[in-house]
Formats: structure tokens, C-alpha cells, sequence
């Protein structure tokens, strides 16, 4: 029997068994932001120990990041967001660690900046505070979001605990329909094993679909592994891979190159390794998806109605009775045609060039519906170049868009970008809780990029499909 | 230096019902501009407080008869959503020790283990018949006994479950896993020495 990616990585990085009956496990690149590092700064402080491999770990920030010009100058208008960026300054400076800063003109979200940069490699195991980590799993990582304390582990141990988890294959088979993307790709895994489906599993991500993707869309398939409950979500290296990363700053040049893309193709799963589960997806099946409650499973087709309370199992009743009670929507409902107050473009599942060029193309020469509030967040300063590079920021501005600077801005309420009151947003971001976009009572619908720009200049949710010829 | 042994916590409970709690709402996103966890107890559940208040329904975390809780009693896939720690630390500093829930999202469990918050599992009978016994005797204390997987109080002793690795580290004190994982340093730096990729395969 072969081996799957999964444990060919973890057996290369596992230092031994632990009493407790995980592994410790070598972490190859560590990746921190403002929000959950000062913590874990303190406690390596207060048990007074040092960083032992600070050249691994790299710093942004993100998440508190105002995305406007104005609001990015220093001090930062919000006294928390100027401590907390004061901070994992002087804790980078203190531990000589890398920080991608503002200053330096290449900071971004912290999941967008990893692969541009080159630092993510197949075959790594990663690790950073924070849950969408899984997207760097797109070059065939094991990539862990993790907790503050775990921070301060991998900071003064460069290494993590970890129990060994079960594999899952999913075989995406056959081709996508002209307007469904690698977002509606994950939307479908998650409506179809549930947000705690994946919970004990490492997701292998595979098939004609997949293996068709581009890197980026791998990574936003790979991003939302965590909302369907997974650790972790790969897809295997391939030269589509290799492709992406030949020439970025952090990769290896020349024949060190060879030899890395050697030691890459040996990591790819076995074609007969075993899998703990195997789950077939067609491509042909999965339509638009939009989400209409208040987790990422509870989404629909967008052609479809919302479903029946009684049609889900008597436990999830609850939390579909609470979804349609702070949606506000109603059972049977159709899902097109829900008007929307606000669009986000942006976040760690779609804001690369990929995701804003494809949005463009449904923007063009249109207007933003009369009434509507859209914001184009780039995931990263080197982003922002290229779109302005090939003036994508034109289009969005002509069009009536907030044309912003790199940041997690809407994806969740850190920072000035928010919904009021209990305003609609149509969200290229991964998370659809309540209260997740900065209102107690604001209301997420996730979707694609395509599906977003096409929501904001119709002002409401619309089929993606019906705007294809254009 | 080993975390404390933890073998047993005695405490009131308090229900929390519904599935798919997730760390968002545990403690909304704006409590989370800090550099320290110093006070983040104060926000626990701090929309969803609000949100039942304007229907004139109490939550139970701003409930007089809970104010006392050490054992919070949930159901499925409880903290789900986030890694950020800010979650367990934010139940621990309002005064929960310990959770019954009939499952968890497994980074929000192992937040917990790191934090000595023994968490238990238990079916959805035991866990909504838990609930029911604090919601009608919110004084009782509930004692969870670690080794035994067991919660003694107003409906006898319960039979839960706990995740072997999980309890031997709340046994033996090696919850803590820092002070494990530092013994081994060296170790660490050898298996690094063989990883191609960390001398950028020269
Ligand atoms: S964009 Fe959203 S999900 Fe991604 S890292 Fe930022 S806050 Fe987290």
C-alpha cells in the first residue's frame, strides 16, 4: 500500500512521540500577525526563553490594518490597532524575525503574502495563529491554524504537539460549468459533509477538477478546509505547482532548484495509498453557491429555494431556526434576487490578482447599483501593483467601487472597514457568522468573486450565469 | 517546570444549548483588538447577551443564577470557527474550568487541553439531561472527576467520556506541552538538519 502526502510530510518532520500520544512535529515555516502573536510573545518572555530558529518565522500585519490611505498613517487613528501594530514591531525587531511591513511597502494577508513570496513550499510543515492557514495546504503542505499558546510553542520550540490525523480524499471528477468557481468549488464540500464533517481528518483535495486549477484557486479551495471542521487541506504538487513558485523571492535558484522540484514530485500521494475516506464530487454538479445563514454550510445553489427547517436533522434544527430568525429570511424563499447593501471583494479565499481580474471582467463599463456600497480589497500590496499594473483599479473606481489598500478589511470587524445595523453584504470572505463583518446584527451571504461583482451592479443576488456572454 | 496535576473540578454548571457555537460568538471579533488576555473574560458571549436582551430573554452567561459556574454544558461542534485562543481564554477568565459538550471543533479542544480546561464528551441525552438538572438546581455542584470520566451532582454519577492522551496530560501535569516539547530541542534541531528545504536545498 502507498503513502498519501499527508504522512510522508509528517513523517519527515516528526521528532518523536510524545508521552501524552501525539507527535512532536517540526514546523518549517511559522507565520504570525498582530492579533494573536503578542501573547505569545509575553509568555516566551515570562518563562524567559529565546527564539531558536528566527530566520523560520515571518511576520505581517493584517487584520487591524486600516485600508485606506489616510487611515494607515501613524499612529493609526484606533489606539488598540497602534499598540498591537507597535508591538509585533518591536517583538520582530526584539527576536530578529522577518516583518512584511507597511513601511516596506510589501505587507499583505498573511496567507496571500506566504505563497507570493515563495516562503510556502511543498513538502513544509506551517503553522501561524490562525485558522485559514489550511490554504497554504494549495502546494502540498501540512499547514495547521493554531492557538496562542501553540504561538509560544512554536516560537521557543519550532516545533508543535499534534495527534496524527485521518486522510479524506475528495475527487473533484469531470469539469466546472462556465461560472462556477474554485469558491463554489468549497462551498459544495462544505454543504455536503457539514461544518463539523471534517473534523479528525486532513482533507486531500484531487481530481480532474483540481488538478485542472490554477495555484490560486487551489489555494482558495484549500482556505475553507477549516470551515468544513478539517485540520488541514491539501492538494498534491504537480508542475502546475512547480510553475507558480520557479523565480519568487524565497525559493531555491538553479540546480538547487532541480533538486527541490526532485524531492516535490517524490511527495505527491502514492496512486495507491489509503485513504481513511473517499468522497466523490462532480464537477458537472456543482452550481453558483451562495450562502443564506449564518455558518458556510447552510448555502444553496443560487437557483435553488432556501431549505425546509424539517429537511435537516433534528439536532441542526436549532441552528437553522436561529440562522433563519437572524437572517431574516424565510424557508421556500428563493435565494436570487435578495438585495444586497454592501459587496466585499477581498480576503485570504479571494483577493489575488485571479479573483479581482475575474471580477473586473463582470464590472467593466457598468455601474455599481444605485444604493450600494462596494469595496475592492486587495490581499496584498504586491496585489495592489499588479491590479493597478494592469488597471483593474480603473475599472473598479469607474464603476463606483472603494478601490482599498491590502488588509483583511471586511472579512471581519478588526478594523475600520464594517457592515451597520443589520445591512446585507454580498462577501467573497470564508466565514458567514453573526456578527462576523463588524455588526451584531449585519448578515453575510458568501459567493464568488464573479457572483459578488455581479451582486453589486444588479444590487442584489444575482445568477453569475445569466451576465456570462458579456 | 510541569503545569499543575488536574484531577478533579467541582463547580456549578451552566447550559449553553445549540450547535455549532463558534469562537465569534464565544467572544466577538472586536474584543479582540489587545495585546494582552487580561479582562477578556468581561466579553464572553457579549453579542449574543445583547441580541437575546432587546427580546427580554436572558443569556445564560449574564444569568444571576450562572454567575457562579465552573462547568459549561454545550452540544455539538462547540467552538468552532477561529484558532484564536481569545475563545477558552475568555470562558476561562469569566470562570468556566472545565466543558461537557457532545463534540468540539478540534483546534478549540486543544486550545483548551493547553489552558487545563479538561473537556468531556457525552451524548446528546446526557449532555441536554445535564443541562436540564443545572437549569432546574443551578446551586448543585457538579464534580468531574478526570480519571474516572465521570460528572457526580444532582443527577447522580454520569458516565462521559475524555480523550486518552488529553487525560493522561491533565493526570500527570504535561498539559503544559511547552515544557515537554523544550526537553527535546535538540532533537528538533537534528531533524531540521535533514529537512533540505531548511538549507533552501543547497
Ligand atoms: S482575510 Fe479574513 S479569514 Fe483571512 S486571515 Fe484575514 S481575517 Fe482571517
Amino acid at each position: 500500500m502507498g503513502q498519501s502526502l499527508y504522512h510522508k510530510v509528517f513523517d519527515r518532520h516528526c521528532v518523536t512521540q510524545l508521552a501524552s500520544g501525539q507527535f512532536q512535529l517540526f514546523i518549517g515555516l511559522h507565520l504570525i500577525h498582530e492579533v494573536t502573536s503578542p501573547q505569545a510573545f509575553a509568555m516566551v518572555r515570562e518563562q524567559n526563553l529565546s527564539v531558536p530558529f528566527p530566520d523560520r518565522t515571518f511576520a505581517t500585519v493584517d487584520h487591524i490594518i486600516p485600508t485606506t490611505g489616510a487611515g494607515r498613517q501613524r499612529p493609526l487613528q484606533d489606539p488598540l490597532a497602534e499598540e498591537m501594530l507597535q508591538h509585533i514591531e518591536q517583538n520582530t525587531a526584539d527576536f530578529g524575525i522577518s516583518f512584511f511591513s507597511p513601511d516596506k511597502n510589501d505587507q499583505g494577508i498573511v496567507h496571500v503574502i506566504g505563497p507570493e513570496r515563495g516562503l510556502t513550499q511543498p513538502g513544509m510543515t506551517i503553522a501561524c495563529g490562525d485558522s485559514h492557514t489550511s490554504t497554504h495546504g494549495a502546494f502540498g503542505t501540512l499547514a495547521f491554524g493554531i492557538g496562542t499558546s501553540q504561538v509560544a510553542d512554536v516560537l521557543a520550540t519550532q516545533t508543535l504537539a499534534m495527534a496524527k490525523l485521518k486522510v479524506r480524499r475528495i475527487n473533484f471528477s469531470g469539469a466546472l460549468q462556465p461560472g462556477v468557481y474554485a469558491k463554489d468549488v468549497a462551498l459544495a464540500y462544505i454543504n455536503r459533509l457539514g461544518v463539523n464533517g471534517g473534523v479528525g481528518f486532513a482533507y486531500e483535495f484531487g481530481g480532474e477538477v483540481i488538478d485542472r486549477m490554477t495555484m490560486e484557486e487551489r489555494m482558495t479551495v484549500c482556505n475553507m478546509s477549516i470551515e468544513g471542521g478539517a485540520r488541514c487541506g491539501y492538494v498534491n504538487p504537480d508542475q502546475t505547482t512547480f510553475d507558480y513558485l520557479k523565480g519568487r523571492d524565497y525559493c531555491p535558484e538553479g540546480e538547487a532548484w532541480e533538486r527541490a522540484v526532485a524531492d516535490w514530485q517524490n511527495l505527491a500521494s502514492d496512486a495507491d495509498a489509503d485513504y481513511d475516506d473517499v468522497i466523490e464530487i462532480k464537477g458537472e454538479d456543482i452550481e453558483p453557491f451562495v450562502t443564506w445563514g449564518i455558518t458556510p454550510a447552510q448555502s444553496v445553489g443560487v437557483g435553488q429555494n432556501l431549505p425546509a427547517v424539517d429537511s435537516f436533522a433534528e439536532a441542526d434544527q436549532i441552528v437553522v431556526r436561529e440562522a433563519y430568525e437572524y437572517m431574516s429570511f424565510e424557508e421556500g424563499q428563493p435565494i436570487v434576487g435578495t438585495p444586497v447593501d454592501v459587496v466585499f471583494i477581498g480576503s485570504c479565499t479571494n483577493g489575488r490578482m485571479s479573483d479581482l481580474r475575474e471580477a473586473a471582467k463582470f464590472v467593466k463599463g457598468k455601474k455599481v447599483a444605485e444604493g450600494v456600497r462596494a469595496l475592492v480589497v486587495p490581499g496584498s500590496q504586491e496585489v495592489a501593483r499588479q491590479a493597478i499594473a494592469e488597471g483593474l483599479n480603473k475599472v473598479f473606481d469607474e464603476a463606483g467601487f472603494q478601490w482599498r489598500e491590502a488588509g483583511c478589511s471586511m472579512c471581519l470587524a478588526m478594523n475600520p472597514d464594517q457592515l451597520q445595523g443589520n445591512e446585507i453584504s454580498a462577501s467573497t470572505s470564508n466565514r458567514n457568522f453573526k456578527g462576523r463583518q463588524g455588526s451584531p446584527t449585519g448578515r453575510t451571504l458568501l459567493m464568488s468573486p464573479a457572483m459578488a461583482a455581479v451582486a453589486a451592479v444588479e444590487g442584489k443576488v444575482t445568477d453569475v450565469r445569466k451576465h456570462l456572454e458579456n | 517546570m510541569a503545569g499543575k496535576i488536574v484531577t478533579e473540578i467541582t463547580g456549578p454548571g451552566i447550559p449553553l444549548r445549540g450547535n455549532d457555537i463558534d469562537t465569534d460568538r464565544i467572544v466577538p471579533a472586536r474584543f479582540l483588538k489587545c495585546v494582552t488576555f487580561d479582562g477578556i473574560g468581561k466579553h464572553a458571549f457579549a453579542d449574543d447577551i445583547k441580541g437575546l436582551a432587546v427580546k427580554g430573554e436572558t443569556h445564560p452567561f449574564a444569568d444571576a443564577r450562572f454567575a457562579n459556574a465552573a462547568v459549561l454544558v454545550a452540544n455539538q461542534n462547540f467552538g468552532c470557527g477561529s484558532s484564536r485562543e481569545h475563545a477558552p481564554q475568555s470562558l476561562q477568565r469569566w470562570g468556566i474550568r472545565a466543558i461537557i459538550a457532545e463534540s468540539y471543533s478540534e483546534i478549540f479542544y486543544g486550545n483548551c487541553v493547553s489552558l487545563a480546561i479538561p473537556c468531556f464528551t457525552a451524548d446528546h441525552e446526557t449532555c441536554a439531561k445535564l443541562q436540564d438538572a443545572i437549569e432546574s438546581n443551578s446551586e448543585g455542584d457538579l464534580t468531574l472527576n478526570i480519571a474516572a470520566a465521570t460528572a457526580t451532582g444532582p443527577c447522580g454519577t454520569i458516565a462521559l467520556q475524555i480523550q486518552p492522551g488529553a487525560q493522561s496530560q491533565f493526570l500527570d501535569g504535561s498539559w503544559n506541552a511547552r515544557t515537554g516539547l523544550l526537553e527535546n530541542l535538540d532533537a528538533a534541531k537534528a531533524v531540521a538538519e535533514k529537512l533540505a528545504y531548511v538549507s533552501n536545498y543547497a
